[in-house]
């Protein structure tokens, strides 16, 4: 009972960070038709960024609460700098240009921390386990999962009930037609864009703990994101939710269970979701 | 057929006498520029053969590093671990890598686009990830050292020149085939695929089986590459099946010009000289790429080739 709680803990601890990486990703593709290939690299960069204030700072809750913000802004100034440009090119064109930014992001992250592992120190309040029905959970981890849920629905209340978040839904749907509707949807992109890797940042900066903080995790969280979008389907949030879960758990209850056969697992689920639902299980049915 | 086409013709067949006769006399430059030269064409092979489904078929991999580390290990494993010759291992290799693009393909040309670019990064990886956990068999991160290079006749491939002048045939052999499957049928309805599917489909072709041919086709000279890539190493790592190697790949053609034959050569070579020339002066080489690539998606989109073939003389333009 202990290792299967402990196991089921940890899997929506994955789900939940994956969940942080994939609704940017999917909310920039269903809007942008966009694939971010360096949503990985501000999971990286909002991880780092978070280490230095805390270190800075001396306070584990300054570094989470700020981390993502340079990379908010390093993420508007990427759409209107560059990916603004290649608007009316085709789409593939945009997922080169933010294919190059992964370059320059890994070795900016090299220069200015080194290629050593990091460490972000859990802080006091949140270090250790608690007993619940004599099931010994460690505190980070359940708050992680807290966390995660708050962002969730707080993204949800923006999205389904804000009037931002109408637009945003709008030009999901239908972007010429929301432009023609009077939304400034490229300002809505920009927006859209920095949000989204804004939560790929929060995701970095809290998985630090449980994760570490080194270069090179940029590509090892951006994998296993691309199968949950595929998975969830394109452009949608509950998708991107569901597929998180879903993915987190299977992984971590496989790696468990079955060390053997886990690596397969989630390919398996993406190659069944992919042979029966082309468009994932909850997607906007485009490609 | 005008007089000017006949020219044009002359003027192709010289250059590429003439390109053929350089690459033959390369050994004689020195070691150092042998083996960078061979590496160079190693790489241009394997660009080559992305070319054809990111440029011909309009189609983004980023996992195409698979089918590369699959012959590879195939030839280094089969050398160090059963004793075979490194001939069969190259031929087993590259029916490795054709298998293996059949069974990938099978799942990714269901899609296209970003789902597409998305499968083909995920299932590489997942490769990688056997190579990583599999270390009886290939070393895991460690790398697989301890392959023999085969000889050719008498003439062992340990000696430089010997392998150079190996892998500059099959450089040359690629180029050859990738050309003559473009200006084929085939090729026709490839870039057909690239140039309007949903048309291609109305009209009656198999658009899937289409884009699985390409892919496999791809698969099996990017087989070619590793193999030779084994060959020149004698030593495999887990880099190989790496997506950041699919991603070099993906630099390298965009970088010399998507959709010409010759153009992924001349991205591998600008890479690797990038590399090589910065790697020597800083550490930080990739920020260097990374620049010289954002530059070029932004203000060359055509690539270094596609600009020549576009300003330089007519007779060229036949390298689409």
């Amino acid at each position: 009972m202990q290792i299967a709680v402990t196991q089921l803990v940890n899997g929506l601890v994955l789900g939940v960070l994956l969940f942080l990486m994939s609704a940017g990703l999917s909310l920039i593709f269903g809007l942008m038709n966009v694939v971010n290939v360096a949503h990985g690299s501000f999971f990286m960069l909002g991880a780092f960024f978070a280490l230095a204030l805390g270190e800075l700072s001396g306070s584990f809750w300054l570094g989470l609460a700020l981390g993502w913000i340079p990379a908010v802004i390093m993420g508007f100034g990427m759409e209107r700098l560059f990916i603004r440009y290649l608007y009316h090119r085709p789409h593939l064109d945009q997922v080169l240009l933010t294919f190059g930014f992964t370059f320059v992001f890994s070795d900016v992250v090299r220069m200015i921390w080194g290629p050593e592992i990091r460490n972000i120190p859990v802080p006091e309040v949140l270090s250790g386990a608690v007993e619940i029905f004599g099931i010994i959970l460690p505190k980070y981890r359940l708050f992680l999962i807290a966390f995660g849920g708050l962002i969730a629905v707080l993204l949800w209340l923006f999205l389904d009930r804000s009037r931002v978040g109408a637009m945003v839904r709008a030009g999901v749907d239908d972007a010429p037609t929301a432009a023609g509707l009077g939304i400034n949807v490229h300002l809505l992109f920009g927006s859209i864009f920095a949000l989204g890797v804004g939560l790929a940042a929060l995701g970095g900066a809290a998985a630090g703990p449980v994760l570490g903080v080194y270069m090179g995790i940029d590509g090892e969280i951006l994998i296993p994101a691309f199968i949950v979008v595929v998975i969830g389907g394109m452009g949608s949030l509950r998708g991107a939710f569901v597929s998180s879960m879903l993915v987190g758990i299977i992984d971590t209850l496989g790696k468990a269970y079955f060390p053997d056969l886990a690596l397969f697992a989630i390919y398996l689920l993406m190659v069944l979701v992919l042979l029966t639902r082309p468009h994932g299980l909850f997607g906007v049915g485009r490609t | 057929m005008s007089s000017s086409d006949l020219g044009g013709d002359r003027a192709r067949r010289l250059a590429a006498a003439l390109v053929v006769a350089a690459l033959a006399a390369v050994p004689l430059a020195g070691d150092y520029f042998t083996s960078l030269v061979a590496e160079v064409l190693v790489f241009a092979i394997f660009a080559m053969s992305l070319d054809l489904i990111v440029g011909y078929t309009g189609l983004l991999s980023f996992g195409h590093a698979a089918f590369f580390g699959v012959s590879a290990y195939t030839v280094t494993m089969l050398g160090v671990h059963a004793g075979l010759s490194g001939w069969w291992g190259m031929l087993a290799g590259i029916v490795m890598s054709a298998a293996s693009a059949w069974v990938i393909g099978f799942f990714c040309v269901r899609v296209s686009g970003i789902p597409f670019l998305m499968l083909t990064m995920a299932f590489s990886q997942l490769l990688y990830s056997v190579a990583v956990k599999w270390r009886s068999m290939t070393g895991g991160t460690d790398g697989l050292p301890g392959f023999v290079r085969p000889s050719f006749f008498g003439w062992s491939l340990d000696d430089r020149s010997v392998l150079y002048w190996f892998i500059a045939a099959g450089f040359v052999f690629t180029w050859w085939c990738l050309r003559r499957l473009i200006r084929s049928p085939l090729g026709s309805t490839m870039v057909g695929v690239r140039e309007n599917e949903q048309r291609m489909r109305a009209i009656g072709y198999p658009v899937q089986r289409i884009k699985l041919i390409s892919f496999v086709i791809a698969g099996a000279f990017a087989g070619l590459g590793g193999a030779l890539y084994a060959f020149f190493n004698a030593f495999v790592s887990t880099d190989i099946l790496h997506w950041v190697l699919s991603g070099d790949a993906v630099l390298m053609v965009i970088l010399g010009g998507a959709g010409t034959i010759t153009g992924p050569v001349i991205g591998a070579g600008i890479f690797l000289m990038l590399k090589h020339v910065i790697s020597s002066h800083t550490d930080y080489w990739m920020i260097w790429v990374g620049v010289v690539f954002i530059a070029c998606v932004m203000f060359l989109r055509q690539g270094v080739w596609g600009l020549v073939l576009e300003r330089g003389p007519r007779w060229l333009r036949s390298d689409r």
